[in-house]
């Protein structure tokens, strides 16, 4: 509908108006030139603004005839550049698809809660039928979540944030709990034969990866082991790769690696590589990609920490629609999608399934 | 020849010298962003007050940042290191309140004087080496952002601190740096106030001072302004500092409004103040430039980021519309200018 009123719109003529014929002759007389050029000119810069707005519209509005009943809007911290959250991404929308609900994701271009929230803001602005938010960061992303819930909107916490899920007043969290997922691989590394290890972290600044290299940092402890935690940059995998590196000369006695999701994987895996120490370095990682997967499957890393980020976007969007049209709703607060451990066993029947 | 064809008497006509203007470009952005995101947008809310509320708080951080560093930029310098500058404020504030329990007030002065040391050794780095302002403060937004990743590791063990609604004096703070005003039911935030107070007192500073005089001297022709007599080089270091306190008053709002820090707060923000400024009609060489060209510059912004929640339209494509942006409104303030220096 809005597609087609714009449409129209590019039909417009300046000279039909007054008011654009007042125009031409100010812009005429001000810059000295002819008032053909000037309505050229002009025209031309209204059909590009006009066109610049059907484009959007059209694109706000993939499904033109079928206008779902239901809308969700997604906003998250996850970048670009991280697959973990195309899979988030990817859940959501074909949820979306299957439930008859139109799902729109926002995120901020880099790790940023101050913009988040502004997003998160706009978002409650824009009236949907509900919000499906990560927080990392629960003091500065809880007074958005406010506003939300103020103006009657459900929210749904995924990912990161579960531990304030229940005082945020969200309806329910979908994630792993980052602490004990921390523990638990720590204690499987622990058990590998890990004493001395890096937990590398690619995203500094994000609550639920502190927690994770703290509770790894713990079990490690507990087995008579150490962790010293190196940040890495996310966006930029060469510069990590450097910095893997240069510690792990500085430091040779290290046996244990774990990084935090494949922004850290892959980097580190190539310094394990190029210093020539795969296999004399225990090394794990949270998330899981196709390149981990054949990692794991060649022996280069003993296993990955899954949460399955395409249920984080799937459950949220199906519980939420039966919600909204039929006022159904679990009664647990945190659905836990993690941690799972991964490893060569069932990469092989994962390919054997293929 | 007759008087009338003086050039001495030659009489501007007034939308002459509204052309003329450097902030004509952005007013005339403003007037095509908004209605697009009407036309686009409006049944979603974007013509809503809470909507407004919206774009106007991002307009006004972004805004506070990019007067001050218009003031900088039409003195003919940059400062990259801003970005960095709020990050760090934010969390020497929630440092200094929540791990020391020092008194919010005290922790405020603390920020003050180190936002005024950061611009006073950016003004000086700048001054006595000579080098260009942007590779300096290339270098120091990287080493502030260091610091305070580094700093905060090693004090705290953590890279975000949460909890500074529990240090003393919170209330009365929060009500002068992120108090909100209602009007009609919906909250906007008191950052609005401060950017327009900002805006007029930079812009009566650059028309009715003498220092706003030396401000566009040193920009246009540093040589020509130091053999008239104008100091350049305080000029130079007094602006950084302004630069480098709007850096942090902005990092001491955020940090009061989320009632704490972590460590990446104010990325890119400095480019964000460049933009603005640019897209406000302030030469990018110095000497020309106003502060409310960056007022508008600052709301177009506001209104990209947020009005592309509106349209359903996933975030992705921000960066596109606000390149796009740039781009438009370089092309179009060159046009106007160059055409309306002509006459």
């Amino acid at each position: 509908m809005r597609c087609r009123w714009s449409y129209l719109l590019l039909r417009v003529r300046v000279r039909k108006c007054i008011f654009g014929r007042i125009l031409v002759l100010c812009f005429s007389r001000a810059f000295r030139v002819t008032p053909t050029k000037t309505k050229t000119v002009m025209r031309t810069v209204a059909t590009i603004v006009v066109a610049f707005s059907v484009l959007a519209g059209c694109a706000a509005q993939e499904e033109p005839d079928t206008e779902p009943q239901l809308r969700m809007v997604v906003v998250t911290h996850g970048q670009a550049s991280d697959p973990f959250w195309s899979a988030v991404q990817s859940g959501a929308r074909a949820a979306g698809k299957d439930m008859g609900v139109r799902v729109e994701y926002q995120a901020p271009e880099s790790f940023d809660m101050v913009t988040m929230a502004q997003l998160i803001d706009a978002a409650v602005a824009s009236s949907p039928d509900a919000l499906i938010v990560s927080m990392p960061d629960a003091d500065a992303l809880g007074p958005p979540v406010r506003h939300a819930r103020e103006a009657g909107i459900p929210v749904v916490s995924i990912n990161s944030g579960y531990d304030h899920a229940e005082a945020l007043g969200m309806l329910f969290h979908v994630g792993q709990t980052e602490y004990e997922a921390g523990v638990e691989t720590g204690d499987r590394l622990a058990a590998a034969g890990a004493t001395n290890t890096f937990c590398i972290n690619q995203e500094v600044g994000n609550l639920s990866l502190d927690r994770r290299c703290e509770g790894f940092a713990n079990a490690m402890a507990a087995a008579g082991g150490a962790t010293e935690v190196l940040a890495v940059e996310l966006a930029d995998p060469t510069e990590s790769q450097q910095r893997i590196q240069a510690a792990l000369r500085a430091a040779p006695d290290i046996d244990g690696l774990l990084t935090l999701g494949p922004t850290g994987a892959l980097p580190a895996l190539r310094a394990l590589q190029e210093e020539d120490k795969v296999g004399d370095i225990l090394f794990a990682s949270f998330d899981v990609t196709p390149d981990i997967l054949s990692a794991i499957e060649t022996g280069e890393m003993l296993f990955a920490v899954d949460q399955q980020p395409y249920l984080q976007g799937y459950i949220p969007v199906v519980f939420l629609a039966l919600y909204l049209r039929q006022e159904m709703m679990v009664t647990n607060h945190i659905l836990r999608t993690g941690p799972g451990f991964v490893t060569a066993d069932d990469v092989a029947r994962l390919r054997a399934q293929e | 020849m007759p008087p009338s064809h003086d050039e001495r008497l030659h009489t501007t006509s007034p939308v002459y010298r509204l052309l003329a203007r450097p902030e004509l470009g952005a007013v005339g952005g403003v007037i095509i962003v908004w209605l697009f995101f009407a036309i686009v947008a409006g049944s979603q809310g974007f013509l809503t007050l809470r909507g407004m509320a919206t774009y106007l708080e991002v307009s006004a951080e972004l805004g506070i940042l990019a007067i001050a560093v218009a003031l900088l930029m039409i003195g003919g310098e940059f400062d990259l290191s801003v970005g960095s500058i709020i990050g760090a404020s934010g969390m020497l504030l929630t440092i200094l309140s929540v791990e020391y329990a020092w008194s919010l007030w005290a922790a405020l002065l603390a920020v003050v004087l180190f936002a005024v040391s950061a611009g006073l050794f950016n003004g000086y780095l700048v001054i006595k080496t000579r080098l260009p302002s942007f590779i300096v403060t290339l270098a120091t937004l990287f080493v502030f952002r260091g610091l305070t990743i580094g700093v905060t590791r090693l004090l705290t063990g953590r890279t975000q601190l949460g909890g500074l609604r529990e240090a003393a004096g919170y209330d009365i703070v929060k009500l002068i740096f992120a108090g909100e005003i209602p009007v009609a039911g919906v909250d906007f935030p008191v950052s609005i106030v401060w950017w327009l107070l900002l805006a007029a007192a930079a812009t009566w500073i650059l028309l009715r001072t003498p220092f706003g005089n030396w401000i566009f001297g040193t920009g246009g022709d540093a040589q020509a302004a130091r053999s008239v007599g104008v100091p350049t080089g305080r000029v130079k270091i007094t602006l950084f500092v302004g630069t480098a306190l709007a850096a942090a008053f902005v990092g001491i709002m955020q940090a009061v409004s989320f009632s704490g820090a972590d460590v990446l707060r104010g990325e890119l923000r400095e480019f964000y103040a460049i933009i603005v400024v640019v897209i406000g009609g302030t030469l990018l060489t110095g000497g020309y430039g106003s502060a409310i060209g960056a007022v508008f510059g600052a709301l177009i912004f506001g209104m990209v980021r947020q009005g592309i929640v509106f349209t359903g339209v996933d975030a992705d494509w921000f960066q596109v519309f606000l390149g796009g942006m740039l781009l438009l409104a370089v092309l179009v303030n060159h046009y106007v200018r160059q055409r309306a220096l002509r006459l």
